[in-house]
């Protein structure tokens, strides 16, 4: 990991789409260190100090950027999805300082100071984390499209400390939609790691 | 999305200052953002005011005062809260949306009509005197209390409906002072003017939300009432306290919400329940007029019928056992 320089001496092909869709969403590098966030420069971006899955980042971000593009687009961790970019599916769904938001509704300016961990962040090396394992072990996916930002509420919602009948267990994941309709194996999962931790 | 200048503030003064005639105060986010996405809102200048110290939730000798930075889903669990404010929260939005969604964010929420959401069709809301689709059109989850020719777009917010049933206020801070004003007195009526949704003035900001002191509140529920079991709008819901004497109602406080272009108090009802045991009957007889004045669209008639049972099963739930 990069620390507070631009991240990786090669480009994979993820990484070239990553960066070229980055400047058209009017993301660009900065090497130099960055006061936090206070106001826009003349160009109207904004400096933003985040620590990402335990790694300080520095972005120059136009203001409009969302969290989850800065993260996918900038930072090249896609692990977090993009589904209705709207706040309304939950499959951009990541921790910023311990707490399940939508980063698609985050703007990365806000962000400044914070600590974010993506779906990237949640093992311990090779170790899967207790819901990781137990999304595996109850099949609590199909297409795998929605996963990380349900492991990632789930993983939130344990820390929550409630939502312990099954029925509260899917008020509490009520929002992040699966469309393959793999509910039943997300609710056994979050039993689950639940005995598990 | 239209390009905007992004600034932080760290102080109230500091974002009072930031505050510009098309700036927009930035706190969750959740409607900001969403319709800044969609082009429905444009401003010139984003002000952050997320390290403002706006939080607590503290019961005071003049009530319980809740920052307007505190977020949903904590001041639903907070032990001083109402049930009928903790219950209108934990049912709105989704799990992440109240992690984000701050308090003062909550009750300026705009409309969910979706013409009011696509820049591409006319609404009076969003452009005055382009028209009003939804008169005719897609207006099932519209309202059917307090809409006017221009407009019949429902107010959104839960949390609005409890806080109007118990009579708290909001504290707006602007250069010009400090104001608490009522929150049923807060919002307006479409009228001809359905642009200007409340009385906030120019550069003003919501600091905190105070709910008087009335110990017998706490005997209360909030009752909602949607197409899905979670993570969907009302399409009738109801904010209900009683105090009970004697085995009998001695003051009551009731607000509708999912049917009015406003969070709906129903003083009427009020009136009906003053006085009467707390069986099935008295609460479907002050029902009864609970949707008095409602104008029912082409796709909305249902909402009348649905309002007064959502009141009853409300009181009901709260003096069931009676």
């Amino acid at each position: 990991m990069g620390g507070e320089t631009p991240r990786g001496g090669g480009l994979s092909r993820r990484r070239f789409f990553g960066t070229t869709a980055a400047a058209s969403a009017g993301v660009v590098l900065t090497t130099a260190p960055a006061p936090a966030a206070r106001a826009a420069d003349d160009d109207g971006a904004v400096d933003v100090a985040i620590t990402v899955n335990g790694t300080a980042e520095k972005l120059h971000v136009d203001p409009r950027v969302t969290l989850l593009d800065a993260l996918r687009e900038r930072l090249g961790l896609t692990g977090t999805k993009k589904g209705c970019d709207r706040g309304q599916c939950g499959a951009c769904t990541v921790h910023v300082d311990g707490r399940r938001v939508l980063s698609c509704l985050t703007l990365a300016a806000t962000a400044d100071g914070r600590k974010v961990t993506t779906i990237e962040g949640l093992a311990d090396g090779d170790d899967l984390h207790p819901v990781q394992r137990a999304f595996v072990e109850c099949d609590g996916f199909q297409c795998g499209f929605c996963t990380s930002g349900q492991i990632m509420s789930a993983a939130a919602l344990l820390k929550e400390g409630h939502a312990w009948t099954d029925e509260e267990i899917r008020e509490a994941m009520s929002g992040n939609i699966c469309r393959c309709g793999a509910y039943p194996g997300i609710v056994e999962a979050i039993k689950t790691a639940r005995r598990a931790d | 999305m239209h390009a905007f200048g992004f600034a932080a503030a760290r102080t109230l003064p500091e974002a009072l200052r930031l505050a510009a005639p098309d700036s927009a105060f930035l706190a969750g986010g959740t409607t900001l953002v969403d319709l800044m996405k969609l082009d429905v809102l444009t401003p010139d200048r984003v002000v952050d005011i997320n390290r403002l110290p706006l939080r607590g939730i503290r019961s005071t000798r003049d009530g319980l005062r809740i920052g307007a930075l505190e977020r949903m889903s904590d001041v639903a669990r907070h032990p001083a809260v109402h049930p009928v404010i903790a219950e209108a929260l934990a049912q709105s939005a989704s799990p992440q949306l109240r992690t984000m969604a701050s308090i003062g964010g909550n009750l300026l929420q705009r409309t969910r009509c979706g013409y009011f959401r696509d820049v591409h069709t006319p609404c009076n809301r969003r452009q005055p005197g382009s028209g009003c689709p939804a008169r005719t059109g897609d207006n099932r989850t519209h309202a059917v209390l307090g809409t006017s020719d221009a407009c019949v777009a429902t107010h959104p917010s839960d949390l609005a409906v409890a806080l109007v049933a118990l009579d708290a206020s909001v504290r707006l801070v602007s250069h010009a002072g400090e104001r608490l004003v009522r929150l049923a007195a807060f919002y307006r009526l479409p009228g001809d003017t359905p642009q200007v949704e409340n009385d906030l003035r120019p550069g003003e900001l919501i600091t905190e939300v105070v709910v008087p002191r009335r110990p017998w509140a706490r005997h209360s529920t909030y009752v909602k009432v949607r197409d899905r079991s979670s993570y969907e709008f009302a399409l009738a819901s109801a904010a209900v306290a009683l105090d009970m004497r004697g085995g009998v109602i001695h003051e009551a406080r009731v607000a509708a919400g999912g049917v009015g272009t406003v969070p709906w108090r129903l003083p009427a009802v009020e009136a009906a329940l003053r006085g009467r045991p707390p069986t099935r009957a008295s609460f479907e007889e002050a029902a009864a007029s609970a949707a008095d004045g409602a104008r029912p669209l082409t796709e909305n008639a249902f909402k009348v019928t649905l309002l007064k049972r959502t009141i009853v099963r409300a009181l009901m739930s709260l003096e069931g056992g009676s």
